[in-house]
């Protein structure tokens, strides 16, 4: 379904993207992970339309979309959230959703008509007519979800919507997200909190400093010494190893 | 139906003027307000497609004796253009905010500049529409008729505004003035759609312009180009409330009420009118920045709350 190869983007001096190459399937929740600047966020501003890439190419469901527009991006099926939630303030809740439903159905009714059902999906239709600025956290990160999925897209990508959120919100998006999935939609999701990563995901890629160096299902991730020396420094893993050899004895 | 019947109640010459000038500026105000208020695309050159409107139906009916009616419609598409041509370029090189408002100022005053030096556009001196009465002429011995003619305008400015509020594009465009990116992301050409709201304006500001010049039967530069109009044209739905379909008409009833008292009290001395725009900029986007709509929406929730206790 996406494709990228050989992606490179750099800003100024720094490599943010480095020659990354991945591909997730039709079907799938693949998650990317990764520390603080790792360059997840970038990566999806390229493939999406943000960005333009220095090199490489994304090929989105057989077409190359390397470098269009996002609005075109969009109107193919592939969609993103943000991160910090960009919600349209002084509109509705039914409104801001109206917006992505606008890009599939033309006439005004219709699209808040589907709006309204969208909201259902994610468990805000209490909230439809309430101001997006007036939202928690929480809701406001549900808004972001719906706002998306009411463009109709094929493709999702997710970036970290766990994020400030409580457990128990936590469970409950976990719940919409592969409720979405249940629906159709391919899932690529930007994730921190790695229990959401564990419950949802199929595959992991993990990114530090721009490059992939590593990928394979959520558990085995956890356990290559590349990975936990990304996160927690060089040397980490062969601490971890003798600090656990240590406490066995 | 109250509207309709003004001129036959109301036989003084002097606030069928004031309602003229009310009905008038409620219209551009609407124009920028879909523009400003919608979008979110703050401009302070309204007068680039005001004046141009006004020169083309002038230049048109002098020149070649075009039907001043026709010169509406000229008008309109005059203002199109130019709307379109500063819209493309200020937007191809995404210019938003303060670089969107100077850009718009920058057009306005290089118009204001040509029409003071160009030939047909009678220079500094202006070009004076010849007197000739008849309703095919868009002339009226009384107040009256250019009183329909302002209300109708008037009115097809708060029926687009209306009906933008109630499409794809008034909701693309809404979407645009609370964030952009988040507008682009969720498919929406944000290009197109700024272009089409600064060409709607424009058309809009434009048939103003020509009506102003059948009006008074004169135009120079300093009032078709001047940073006065621009000015009077955004105080309008600033005022009345942004992005409202009442706001403009609200607007310029206050600003042009409070103008002509202001005018009484203090006489008509020159740079008055700016002071007083001025003071009142300041004063409402201090203490109403949602304008007069948005007190009228505090008041009636107020009583709504008070109604549900």
């Amino acid at each position: 379904m996406l494709e990228v190869r050989g992606l490179n983007k750099s800003f100024g001096g720094l490599l943010a993207v480095a020659d990354v190459s991945l591909r997730v399937t039709e079907g799938d929740i693949v998650a990317l992970v990764g520390p603080n600047g790792a360059g997840k966020t970038t990566l999806f501003a390229l493939v999406s339309g943000f960005l333009r890439p220095d090199g490489g190419t994304v090929t989105f469901a057989g077409q190359d979309v390397t470098g269009l527009a996002p609005h075109l991006v969009c109107a193919r099926g592939l969609v993103r959230t943000f991160q910090v939630v960009q919600p349209f303030g002084r509109l509705s809740v039914r409104e801001n959703i109206a917006v992505g439903a606008h890009l599939r159905f033309a006439e005004r009714g219709e699209a808040m008509a589907r709006a309204a059902t969208v909201a259902q999906r994610v468990g805000m239709s209490h909230l439809l007519d309430r101001p997006a600025h007036a939202l928690t956290v929480a809701a406001r990160k549900r808004l972001e979800l719906a706002r998306a999925l009411a463009t109709e897209p094929r493709l999702l990508l997710l970036d970290e919507v766990m994020a400030g959120l409580n457990p128990t919100e936590m469970t409950e998006m976990i719940r919409i997200v592969r409720g979405i999935h249940d629906g159709g939609v391919t899932v690529f999701l930007i994730e921190h909190v790695m229990q959401a990563v564990a419950s949802l995901a199929e595959r992991v890629h993990v990114l530090n400093y721009g490059r992939l160096i590593a990928e394979g299902a959520p558990a085995e991730i956890a356990r290559m010494p590349e990975v936990i020396e990304a996160y927690l420094g060089h040397g980490a893993a062969e601490r971890m190893t003798a600090h656990a050899a240590g406490g066995s004895r | 139906m109250v509207a309709l019947a003004v001129p036959y109640v109301l036989r003084s010459d002097f606030w069928l003027g004031f309602l003229i000038t009310v009905l008038l500026f409620a219209a551009l105000g609407m124009a920028w307000n879909i523009l400003g208020g919608y979008t979110g695309q703050f401009s302070f050159g309204h007068a680039a497609f005001f004046g141009t409107g006004a020169y083309t139906t002038a230049v048109l009916h002098i020149g070649l004796g075009l039907n001043p009616w026709l010169g509406l419609a000229t008008a309109a598409a005059a203002g199109g253009l130019v709307a379109l041509l500063v819209g493309y370029l200020s937007f191809r090189y995404g210019l938003r905010g303060s670089y969107f408002a100077l850009i718009t100022l920058a057009f306005a005053e290089v118009l204001r500049i040509l029409a003071n030096s160009a030939e047909f556009t009678g220079g500094g001196v202006g070009l004076y529409v010849p007197l000739d009465l008849g309703i095919a002429n868009l002339q009226f011995a009384d107040k009256a008729g250019y009183y329909y003619v302002a209300l109708a305008f008037a009115v097809l400015s708060l029926v687009v505004g209306w009906m933008l509020e109630r499409s794809r594009l008034g909701a693309q465009m809404m979407a645009i003035r609370e964030n952009e990116d988040a507008a682009q992301a969720l498919g929406v050409d944000t290009f197109a759609c700024k272009l089409k709201a600064i060409v709607i304006s424009g058309a809009l500001t434009g048939i103003g312009g020509a009506f102003y010049t059948h009006y008074y039967l004169y135009i120079d530069p300093g009032i078709a180009y001047g940073p006065g109009v621009s000015v009077e044209i955004l105080l309008v739905p600033i005022i009345g409330g942004l992005g409202t379909v009442f706001g403009p008409l609200a607007g310029s009833a206050v600003l042009h009420g409070a103008g002509e008292l202001a005018r009484r009290l203090m006489g008509d001395a020159p740079g008055l009118s700016l002071i007083f725009y001025g003071v009142l900029l300041v004063v409402m986007v201090r203490f109403m920045p949602e304008g007069l709509m948005g007190v009228v929406w505090r008041i009636r929730r107020r009583s709504e709350t008070q109604a549900d206790a």
